[in-house]
């Protein structure tokens, strides 16, 4: 079965063709990165207009590096949420529009189960339970998945993205956007015990992740400290990538803290650590070490796969379309959509059930 | 114009002060938050989304996304504009004037000051927070709005 997958939720418009859920034939994303880097960040009125651009063209070159004709494909899958409204209605209507021109069923994916799906591709098939920590500039999420096509989402952020907390001091320090690779560059060279950053609590005792008051701690060190953001062009002083380090060694620990105590009440056979953040070389090493230490194996995509692609969102479609799941001719985007399909999860601890909520 | 100075020592007072000011908005209104990163303008406009009616668990920052929409009592646009820096690309990156036109929405704008001199067609009820880290806050509240215990 060849399915053209579709993605367009926040600044990559991409399209893949993946034969049987497993196998990609082509993964072809056009970044808007140099036009938003300008901004500090997407924006989503020229996220969209670039999308409307790039669809068609995209969806071309998939197919004719996959070497197959469009009527070769027998199904469409496409992201309709979470994401920025105006990007995703661009690859929804495309979808839509295509399939029902080529009389074949389309499927609505969400994004971050796309994410999930992204370690199938190079990794041995998915055990369950499976817990998967779902990290990017948008989303910081840990799931349960007691079995295939059910999520139980576990935890969350309260405030900022774990990406957004790294896109957010960079920028502090001015070293510019996207903050996750230049953190992680100049972290290298700085020492990650040289500041103690804090690891938040959540007061209501929930195991969700809260990244502000990291930020918050990045700012004041800055201030008392009397430290001045790079100028552009100049190299970073040490003091800087001790910054460096040392937050993110702080946003790794606390990614970690969450998905370690989970983990070993529910006692997970795979550990899937997905989303761009997971390109980050610390969080993969200390994952591992989580998981050796836990007894799980862990599951990583690679790096191209680890950031917003097509690939994966055809992976999650494929795998609804062969139990028979369709998209309606009236499916549209949702910004707010869930990944919340099974619950009822009580904390041993603290004996509070996580409410049930599509 | 009323303005008030209210000492807030913890985030739950933050918070309670938010619930205070939602409380007494309709549509049409227009907040304007201001103060330092980490000051706490999300936690205070999550103060804000639960007198509405909105389950702020549900509420993260728009930093990412610059612009968030809740359906609660209200539709409320909550908007964060702190890494645009040019005036002009601000109300336009988020689309600013058609969010404006929606007169039975409540719009909450952190870093508000990024917009520089800009017309609301409203006066904004502007609320400025100073404080980070552990300290109290101290939070102004301006504007032609009067709330619970003012």
């Amino acid at each position: 079965m060849l399915v053209l997958g579709i993605e367009s939720s926040c600044d990559e418009t991409a399209a893949a063709v993946v034969e049987d859920g497993r196998r990609i034939l082509s993964s072809v994303i056009s970044s808007q990165i140099d036009i938003h880097r300008q901004f500090g960040g997407v924006v989503p009125e020229i996220a969209s207009r670039e999308h409307l651009l790039k669809i068609d063209p995209v969806v071309d070159e998939a197919l004719e590096k996959a070497g197959v004709a469009i009527g070769d494909i027998d199904a469409v899958a496409v992201t309709n949420g979470p994401g920025l409204i105006g990007s995703l209605l661009v690859g929804v209507n495309y979808a839509k529009a295509l399939a029902m021109g080529l009389g074949i069923p389309f499927i609505g994916v969400n994004h971050i189960e796309g994410h999930f799906f992204s370690v199938v591709f190079e990794n041995p098939p998915i055990e369950y339970p499976a817990m998967a920590l779902i990290v990017s500039g948008g989303h910081t999420n840990l799931f349960l998945a007691p079995e295939p096509g059910k999520y139980e989402l576990l935890s969350r952020t309260r405030d900022d993205a774990a990406g957004e907390a790294f896109d957010k001091v960079a920028k502090m320090l001015g070293l510019g956007y996207p903050g996750g690779p230049v953190i992680e560059r100049y972290a290298r060279e700085g020492d990650p015990k040289a500041i103690r950053f804090p690891i938040a609590k959540i007061s209501d005792g929930k195991p969700d992740f809260s990244f502000s008051g990291l930020k918050t701690a990045v700012v004041r060190y800055l201030r008392e400290n009397g430290i001045e953001p790079v100028k552009e062009g100049e190299e970073p002083s040490n003091e800087i990538k001790d910054i460096c380090a040392s937050f993110q060694d702080t946003a790794v620990r606390t990614l970690l803290k969450n998905t370690r105590k989970l983990a070993k009440e529910l006692r997970p056979k795979v550990l899937i650590v997905a989303g761009g953040v997971a390109c980050n070389e610390t969080l993969r090493t200390a994952s591992e070490k989580l998981a050796e230490s836990l007894g799980v194996t862990v599951y990583f995509p690679s790096k191209h796969l680890s950031t917003d692609n097509a690939a994966m969102i055809a992976a999650a479609g494929h795998f609804h379309l062969q139990r028979g799941e369709r998209s309606a001719t009236d499916l549209t985007a949702d910004v707010n959509i869930r990944l919340q399909n099974t619950g009822e999860h009580v904390s041993a601890k603290d004996g509070r059930k996580v409410p049930y909520r599509i | 114009m009323l303005s008030k100075t209210i000492n807030c020592p913890t985030p739950e007072a933050t918070f309670e002060l938010g619930e205070r000011l939602g409380a007494a908005l309709k549509g049409g209104d227009v907040v304007l938050l201001k103060g330092p990163l980490g000051a706490g303008k999300t936690l205070f406009t999550k103060g804000i989304l639960s007198a509405l009616g909105f389950d702020t668990a549900d509420v993260t920052s728009p930093s990412f996304t610059l612009v968030n929409r809740y359906e609660a009592d209200l539709t409320i646009y909550h908007i964060d504009l702190w890494r645009i820096e040019d005036p002009e690309g601000a109300s336009f990156s988020v689309g600013l004037g058609e969010i404006l036109e929606d007169e039975d929405a409540v719009v909450v704008i952190e870093w508000a000051e990024r917009l520089g001199a800009f017309d609301f067609g409203v006066d904004p009820v502007e609320v400025e927070i100073s404080g980070d880290g552990d300290s109290p806050r101290e939070i102004t509240v301006s504007g032609e709005i009067v709330f619970e215990g003012d």
